[in-house]
């Protein structure tokens, strides 16, 4: 006998992969926080982030953040990965840069080469 | 910290470093007892006795990328600079819960601030935890669900730019019309 639950079961793995092979599609940005990050100004960099994307209207683009990764000095840090490249960290961003990140680096696939930290 | 919600933001981190899936902050506002309260519970892994009894103090952090934790102390400041103070209860292997309460009307009380820009941030991870949020001011209320915004979104991932921008501003104007 087929049970329910074993259909739920097939469901949520096809979402799930569903969500992973969207994922691999998504441009990804992460900021580092902590409280030294939040102390910093990550939160402040994530809510510019947010809203330059609302105002260009941008979906596919997936926002997280990882807790202190333990350069401090450098925070607030932000990752941008897009598809199938190799991952950009920039160091010491604030609102302004965040947003000329998303104005250059994701609109345009333009790197900001100065603010670069993993060289 | 200049404001509460960023402190808010640090109990989150807390939780969320303790391994929490579920989060419940509570925030009360009361003005005929000219207090403001705060309470953060999750159900991550918990302390020891021995343990809750040292988070206060700078020294006793479990990072492992700097010798001092400030969270907790910072909170602690800031309660006591408003005539009030900051509890932690923990049960080890159940969860915790961190209290603090302060005088509304305090001079040195800092705002709430962007706190739909401090759950935006809790929830802008690859494993969002289930978070709810309780807000009363004077027996008004607002709550949100984040369980309840993904049944919303349905296929479409919590992490979504566009999906934490509008939650950041409706969680804001939601609390700001209360
Ligand atoms: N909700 C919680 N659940 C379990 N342990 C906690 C919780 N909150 C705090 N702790 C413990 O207390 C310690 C001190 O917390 P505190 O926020 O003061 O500093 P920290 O988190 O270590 O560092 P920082 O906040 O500066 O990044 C933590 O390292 C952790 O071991
Ligand atoms: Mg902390």
């Amino acid at each position: 006998m087929k049970s329910l639950e074993e259909l739920r079961q097939i469901k949520e793995k096809a979402l799930e992969e569903i969500r992973l092979r969207e994922q691999e599609k998504k441009v990804q940005v992460i900021i580092g926080m902590g409280t030294c990050g939040i102390a910093a100004g990550a939160r402040e960099v994530m809510s510019a982030i947010l809203d330059e994307l609302g105002k260009r209207r941008l979906t596919n683009v997936a926002v997280t953040q990882t807790g202190c990764i333990g350069l401090c000095a450098q925070e607030p840090l932000v990752d941008v990965i897009f598809p199938g490249k190799p991952k950009v960290t920039y160091g010491k961003i604030d609102p302004f840069k965040a947003r000329q990140i998303v104005a250059q680096h994701i609109v345009n696939g333009i790197i900001i080469e100065e603010w670069v930290v993993n060289k | 910290m200049e404001e509460l919600s960023l402190h808010i933001l640090d109990l989150i981190e807390n939780a969320l470093a303790a391994g929490a899936k579920s989060i419940e902050i509570c925030i009360n506002e009361d003005t005929g007892q000219d207090e403001l309260r705060l309470e953060v519970r999750d159900n991550g892994r918990g302390l020891t006795p021995e343990a809750s009894a040292g988070v206060m103090s700078p020294f006793y952090t479990s990072r492992t990328t700097r010798r001092v934790g400030l969270g907790l102390p910072l909170l602690k400041a800031t309660a006591e600079a408003c005539e009030g103070g900051i509890s932690l209860e923990s049960e080890a292997g159940r969860g915790t819960t961190v209290a603090a309460w302060m005088r509304l009307s305090s001079v040195d009380r800092p705002p709430l601030g962007d706190i739909g820009a401090s759950l935006a941030a809790a929830l802008a991870r690859q494993d969002p935890p289930k978070l709810v949020y309780r807000h009363y001011r004077d027996g008004r209320q607002f709550r949100f669900s984040s369980k309840e915004l993904e049944e919303e979104l349905g296929v479409i991932p919590l992490q979504e730019g566009l999906v934490l921008n509008w939650l950041r501003q409706y969680i804001n104007e939601q609390v700001n019309g209360l």
